[in-house]
Order: structure tokens, then C-alpha cells, then sequence
């Protein structure tokens, strides 16, 4: 009963969280999305991910959003869409319906409790490449901040120093 | 009628993995794609941390849920950035306006 109602609370966050006109507000019921998934994952025996989820999902995320959003300004764009509502639905339905038949076979598979190996021993020997991996990512995300962060001036292109002069 | 713990974390998988494409599909603003992104790989995670737990593999789906907090976490904040520096330079966060670049 108690998954249920997470469940029922994280889907109303995230619908909150597209629907809500001011960014300010998606941002906040994200954060709440990302808390309630993070408890789901700790009521499923996966304490480390939780903890991690709460603060970099929760936390760290959050913080940047409300920074990103102060630095652009709340902007309101009319209603007009890109593609039209019945056929985002359609495309929608079918994503949907590719999932569960991938899913439903494995549904009903038992639990087993046997264990591998410990947290510690997969993360750090078995998937050494993924660690490598994570760093060179974290490491390609601040390059990537500094070069978009940095001083636009330098960097224009000449298409785009002819239109500005 | 009790539903079991899989069935309901599947419901919510969906449920979340559903709201973030059907927002992707559908919004225009730069930072509420970001969002959308965000939903869509919570239910990712969620899904592969399941998985790991049914197949008695959870050590194994844990650590693959961290690589992708961490590729996540990585395309929110490039994301962020990116809308940061379209907005100073085009002056909006309409996707549409990005078409520009096409001129």
C-alpha cells in the first residue's frame, strides 16, 4: 500500500512538474519526484542509489534550475505547439506499448535472493570501464560548462561578425 | 486486491517514462525539456534498479543506475548552460527560434 501512494505522489509531482506554467514551480515539483523516487529505491533495496538520487537528483539539480532559471527569466511562450496533441498522444501510446512488451515477460519472474557479489566489487572491478567512463564524462561536463559559460566575444563565427557588423 | 511491489514500480516506470516523452513531444521551452529529460531517466533509473532486484542481479543494476545519475546529472547542467548562452545570444528560449540556425 505504502508503494502505492509513493507511486501515486511521484506520477502527480511529475505531471505538476510539466504542467506548471511558472519554471520555478516545475522545478520544485521535480525536485519532490526526484525525492519520492529516491524513497521508492530505498524501499527496494537500494540504499546507496537513493542516497545518491536525493542529492544530486533533489539537490544539486534543483539548485541549478532555480540558477538557470534567475540567470533567463521566467518567459512565458504562447500555447502554440510543435507537433499536433492527437499525434504526440499516438506517439506517446506506442512508446508506451513498445515498453510493455518488453516488459511484461519479465513481470512475473520470482525473486531471487541469491547475490553475485557485493556493491563494492561490481562498481569498482567489474564495471572499472563505466568509472573511467563517469570521469571522463563529469570531466567532458565542466569543459563543457567553461566553453559555454565562457565570454561569448571571442568565439563568434564570421557569418556571425558580418551579420552584427 | 493487493497490487505486488513490482507491478506498482512498473506503474510508476511508465507513468514516469510516459510524462517525460509526452512533455518532450509537446513543450517548446528550452529548461522544461530539461525537465522533461529529467522525468524520463528517473524512470530509467527506477527501471534498472527493479531489474537488478527481479533477476537477483541488484548489485549489478545498482551500479548501472549510478552511471546514469551521473550522465543525467552531466545533460542537465550542459543543458542548463546551453540555455543560459542561447538565451543572451537569440534572446529567447522558444525551440523554435533555434530553426535560425538553419538560415
Amino acid at each position: 500500500m505504502f508503494h502505492v501512494l509513493i507511486a501515486a505522489a511521484a506520477l502527480v509531482c511529475a505531471i505538476q512538474a510539466v504542467r506548471a506554467a511558472r519554471l520555478l514551480l516545475s522545478a520544485l515539483w521535480l525536485a519532490g519526484a526526484s525525492a519520492l523516487v529516491a524513497l521508492e529505491m530505498y524501499l527496494l533495496g537500494a540504499p546507496e542509489i537513493a542516497v545518491i538520487e536525493l542529492s544530486v537528483g533533489a539537490g544539486l539539480v534543483t539548485v541549478l534550475f532555480v540558477f538557470a532559471i534567475n540567470l533567463t527569466g521566467e518567459e512565458n511562450l504562447d500555447a502554440r505547439r510543435t507537433i499536433p496533441r492527437p499525434l504526440s498522444w499516438v506517439l506517446l501510446f506506442g512508446a508506451s506499448a513498445l515498453l510493455l512488451i518488453f516488459i511484461l515477460p519479465g513481470i512475473n519472474q520470482s525473486e531471487t535472493g541469491q547475490v553475485y557479489a557485493t556493491f563494492r566489487e561490481i562498481f569498482w572491478e567489474d564495471r572499472q570501464l563505466d568509472t573511467l567512463l563517469q570521469i571522463l564524462m563529469i570531466l567532458a561536463g565542466v569543459l563543457g560548462v567553461l566553453g559555454l559559460l565562457s565570454d561569448q566575444k571571442t568565439d563568434l563565427s564570421p557569418t556571425q561578425k558580418d551579420r552584427r557588423a | 486486491m493487493t497490487i505486488s511491489i513490482p507491478t506498482t514500480v512498473i506503474i510508476m516506470v511508465l507513468g514516469l517514462i510516459g510524462i517525460g516523452i509526452y512533455a518532450l513531444l509537446t513543450t517548446r521551452h528550452l529548461i522544461k525539456v530539461i525537465v522533461a529529460l529529467q522525468l524520463l531517466v528517473k524512470g530509467a533509473m527506477l527501471a534498472l534498479v527493479l531489474a537488478g532486484r527481479l533477476t537477483g542481479q541488484e548489485e549489478l543494476g545498482q551500479s548501472l543506475a549510478i552511471t546514469v545519475i551521473i550522465a543525467d546529472t552531466i545533460v542537465a547542467v550542459i543543458g542548463m548552460a546551453l540555455a543560459v548562452q542561447v538565451r543572451r545570444v537569440i534572446g529567447t528560449l522558444d525551440l523554435r527560434s533555434l530553426t535560425s540556425l538553419r538560415r
